[in-house]
């Protein structure tokens, strides 16, 4: 065999080597992260015959969908200002991006005193919240980003009824959550048959929902409204992120256009070498 | 006035006071066009250039955000949502930073990676390395002071464990660590002291290693990957006959790596700036709070494979022993290695099979302390780091006597 | 060049590497440019500080005739005066003596070009930074103060370098300064809200 040849085989050797080596690392952790699943999959598989598997439920939002972030923005306004501070938010930003008249901002969106570039400070005393509730209500400006959107989902959609608690309801996703059912008039007020916790498998297991009283909204009108919320709040946790995608395409279209060209003279120079 | 001037042009006008004064034309000369690379560089040579683009990087984005960013632990959360809200850009610097950090380890991770291939450790390049492991010491430092500064809960539980690490140490321990932090627990004059180190002391400090490692480097030149060394073979001018100018062969295919690295580094930091929780951690998008522990802390990605050694000992005295000795190995690399063969290449079998355990085991151990430390997983992270320490340790024992046949004259090429 | 090996056969095209070294580095040159956007936008006033630089409002009814109160806007102090009739009547009779007596060359919106240099005689709105260095002008209403000389009609009295003001914020012969004091841009949403930071844009002369 030819020195070059040689050579050649001996780097595909290396190569092929730390590959196979690589994935046989992968294989082995896959294999345990799978075994978790599979843990997992057992306990899920045994309520996903007959069960409500509300793990699974998904935002499924989408942050450019300005009309969806409007509709949120009122809901928001409306039902969760009142105690929920937005303190990183200007009223002024949230009507600029998502291109919300001033007049309409005024009218229906900024509590009577406030100016449009105050932040959206909930009038909620704070010092009671803790009286009130045992826990003051946080601010929301970042709970879609540390909780994400589909814990925030599945959280506004969690009350039950739950005679044990102070409030008379408690939360899938948050066990012993100080927050009433505040949405209780659109969705209705359900009682949740709580099954045996599996074994390893993390959350309370939902045989099914049961509904006391029915609320204003259908169900799928209650999971808009839901989605509408949480994409509001998606959007409030990172303002800038429909600006930053739009300019992020040209940015990258221009360096590979970049590039290209440094390719192309890299080529030419190297036309001495070989 | 004869023709010499040291074999460089004799200029006149504005090129020729500049180097009457300083000298312009010979560091040119010694530096980009006559300092003379070997040819057969790879993939694998793009990563230092890139670690340099990476430090720049940091360092321009880290000065803008400085003008922002107020230290103070009732005003540091507040002022990164103020830079990502209401400073014109200042979302873009803020991600170009924190994605940037992430971005500079993994280019010197495969830097580093590259030294082990072919050798780029050995004799006459100890010293190098060296330097080169003082620079990746600076700046695990800076990436942990740097993540502490948004006081974020991560921010502060991370550095909460981290610093009781160093309490570990008998007699001088506890003491220490209320030294480091100035208080008795993580706190504002934590907070301060950190920034102060982040922002002046450790960027002039990996500056200065930076500098000496690259004069280290120019000293003796690049090794490459058939790991022979190319002054040894001269033309009849004086300049090796695997060499080529690093001007302008390297600076035009530099660029092109450096393209290539852009282009990730914009898809990141426009598109997926958190990475899924890896680049920029969920619990820290909560303001600090000691009173309350996030579910998992972990370090950022690039300290895990050392977070899982530290953990996967029962014992934590001998767990943070443990840990500080896993870069001891690195440390002295070159001397542990007994072969006089620099490349991976012209290496036998279980040199080849050593290193890729010894990857391998460093990727595991970077995903392994990523996940809580429970079942299944600790069993592997404690083999991990049997095989981890077993790459160094036995490294005198297997490397002895190995095969130098079939080392090749001249480099052969691979582009 | 002798010690690059030359390439295979061919001759180096010097005209395909000088166009590709052109075009590679004007497209750097170019990206270079955008990316310095970013930085240098950074600097501008953030929406905080556009927010507190919003315009301010002030109900003039609440003052005193004679009444000089100080706002802030845009970090800079406002003087708004409540003149009195007798005031008013001070600001004629020594054109003489002023520098610019028709704020021909001074900065303020056109509409206030007047005597009184202001939107409603009554109520004077300056800016209170002394076009000669930056200091704050005292008020010294009072008529022939017996530091500023017989003849002083009442008007802004600058401690620093000892520029005069008459009632109107013209400067008078003999002061450093050489512009009359700056009149902001505003308005009345109604009869007695002064809204400082809306109206007619501030020109720099007639």
């Amino acid at each position: 065999m030819t020195e070059p040849a040689m050579q050649i085989r001996s780097i595909r050797n290396t190569l092929a080597r730390a590959m196979l080596g690589l994935a046989a690392g992968l294989v082995l952790c896959g294999a345990a992260a799978g075994a978790e699943e599979a843990a997992h999959g057992e306990a899920a598989g045994e309520h996903g015959a007959h069960g409500v598997d509300w793990q699974s439920w998904t935002a499924g939002n989408e942050v450019t969908n300005t009309a969806s972030l409007q509709r949120g923005a009122a809901n928001f306004v409306n039902y969760c200002l009142g105690c929920h501070s937005l303190k990183y938010m200007r009223f002024s930003r949230m009507a600029s991006d998502l291109h919300i008249p001033e007049a309409q901002l005024v009218a229906n969106l900024i509590p009577t005193g406030a100016k449009p570039t105050d932040y959206m400070i909930s009038s909620f005393p704070h010092a009671d919240g803790e009286a009130w509730f045992g826990r003051a209500p946080p601010d929301l400006s970042l709970v879609a980003r540390y909780r994400g959107t589909d814990w925030v989902y599945q959280f506004l959609k969690g009350f039950y009824v739950d005679a044990s608690r102070p409030s008379g309801t408690n939360n899938l996703v948050l066990d012993g959550a100080a927050m009433p059912a505040v949405l209780s008039d659109l969705e209705g007020v359900k009682a949740a048959v709580i099954g045996a916790a599996a074994g390893g498998h993390s959350g309370k297991v939902v045989e099914k929902f049961e509904t006391v009283a029915p609320g204003r909204m259908k169900p799928e009108e209650f999971d808009a409204f839901v989605r509408d919320t949480v994409n509001f709040l998606d959007y409030a946790g990172d303002p800038a992120q429909a600006q930053r995608r739009s300019i992020g395409l040209w940015v990258v279209l221009f360096l590979l256009v970049f590039t290209a060209f440094a390719w192309l003279l890299k080529k030419e120079y190297w036309k001495d070498v070989h | 006035m004869g023709a010499s001037n040291d074999g460089l042009p004799v200029r006149t006008g504005f090129l020729g006071w500049l180097n009457k004064r300083m000298p312009v034309d010979a560091f040119m000369r010694d530096q980009l066009t006559g300092y003379y690379a070997p040819k057969n560089f790879n993939f694998w040579y793009y990563f230092g250039v890139l670690s340099l683009v990476a430090l720049v990087l940091q360092l321009v984005t880290g000065i803008f955000l400085t003008m922002h960013y107020k230290v103070g632990e009732a005003t540091a959360f507040d002022s990164v949502e103020y830079i990502m809200r209401e400073v014109p850009y200042g979302w873009l610097l803020r991600y170009m930073h924190s994605s940037g950090a992430s971005l500079f380890f993994i280019v010197v991770y495969l830097h580093m990676f590259r030294a082990l291939l072919y050798g780029s450790y050995k004799a006459p390049r100890e010293l190098l390395w060296l330097f080169g492991m003082a620079v990746y010491l600076a700046l695990m430092a800076e990436a942990f002071m740097g993540y502490v500064l948004p006081w974020g809960n991560m921010s502060f539980w991370g550095a909460q464990v981290i610093v009781n690490l160093f309490g570990t140490i008998p007699v001088i321990g506890p003491g220490l660590v209320d030294w480091i932090r100035g208080d008795y627990g993580i706190a504002d004059a934590t907070l301060n002291r950190f920034f102060s180190l982040h922002v002046v002391a450790v960027p002039l400090v990996l500056l200065l290693l930076v500098a000496l490692h690259l004069v280290a480097l120019r000293h003796n030149g690049s090794n490459n990957p058939d790991g022979i060394e190319i002054k040894e073979k001269k033309g009849a001018d004086g300049k090796p006959l695997d060499g080529i100018p690093f001007h302008p062969y390297y600076t035009v295919k530099d660029l092109v790596g450096v393209g290539f690295f852009l282009v990730a580094f914009a898809i990141v930091v426009f598109f997926v700036p958190t990475f899924g929780g890896l680049f920029l951690e969920k619990p820290n998008f909560e303001m600090a709070n000691p009173l309350s522990t996030p579910e998992h802390i972990a370090p950022v990605w690039y300290f895990t494979p050392f977070y899982a050694i530290l953990r996967a000992v029962p014992d934590q005295q001998i767990g943070a022993l443990l840990m500080a000795l896993s870069l001891i190995g690195f440390i002295v690399l070159p001397w542990l290695d007994r072969s006089p063969v620099k490349s991976t290449r012209y290496r036998p079998l279980r040199w080849k099979l050593a290193l890729t355990v010894f990857v391998v085991s460093f990727v595991a151990l970077g995903y392994l302390g990523l996940k809580p430390a429970e079942g299944l997983y600790v069993l592997l992270a404690r083999i991990f780091t049997v095989l981890y320490f077993a790459f160094f340790v036995l490294m005198p024992f297997y490397t002895r006597g190995e095969s130098t046949s079939r080392v090749p004259d001249r480099v052969t090429f691979h582009d | 060049m002798s010690d690059i090996p030359a390439p295979a056969g061919a001759e180096v095209d010097q005209d395909r590497r000088g166009f590709l070294t052109f075009a590679t580095v004007a497209t750097g040159a170019v990206g270079a440019a955008f990316t310095a956007v970013p930085f240098i936008a950074s600097w501008s006033p953030s929406e905080r500080a556009r927010a507190a630089g919003a315009p301010v409002e002030l109900d003039v009814t609440k003052l005193e005739p004679g009444q000089m109160v100080v706002l802030t806007y845009r970090k800079k102090p406002m003087y708004v005066v409540r003149r009195t009739p007798e005031m008013l009547e001070h600001l004629a009779g020594h054109d003489g003596k002023l520098k610019d007596p028709e704020s021909k060359k001074s900065e303020q919106p056109d509409e206030t070009r007047n005597t009184a240099r202001s939107v409603k005689p009554e109520y004077l709105v300056l800016d209170g930074t002394c076009t000669h260095l930056g200091c704050l002008p005292k008020a010294r209403f009072e008529k022939a103060l017996p530091e500023l000389g017989a003849d002083w009609p009442g008007g802004f009295f600058c401690p620093c370098h000892g520029s005069r003001f008459d009632l109107a914020g013209r400067v008078f012969e003999g002061s450093p300064a050489s512009q009359n004091l700056r009149v902001p841009s505003y308005s009345y949403r109604d009869d007695k809200t002064l809204v400082i930071g809306v109206g007619p844009e501030v020109t720099g002369a007639a």
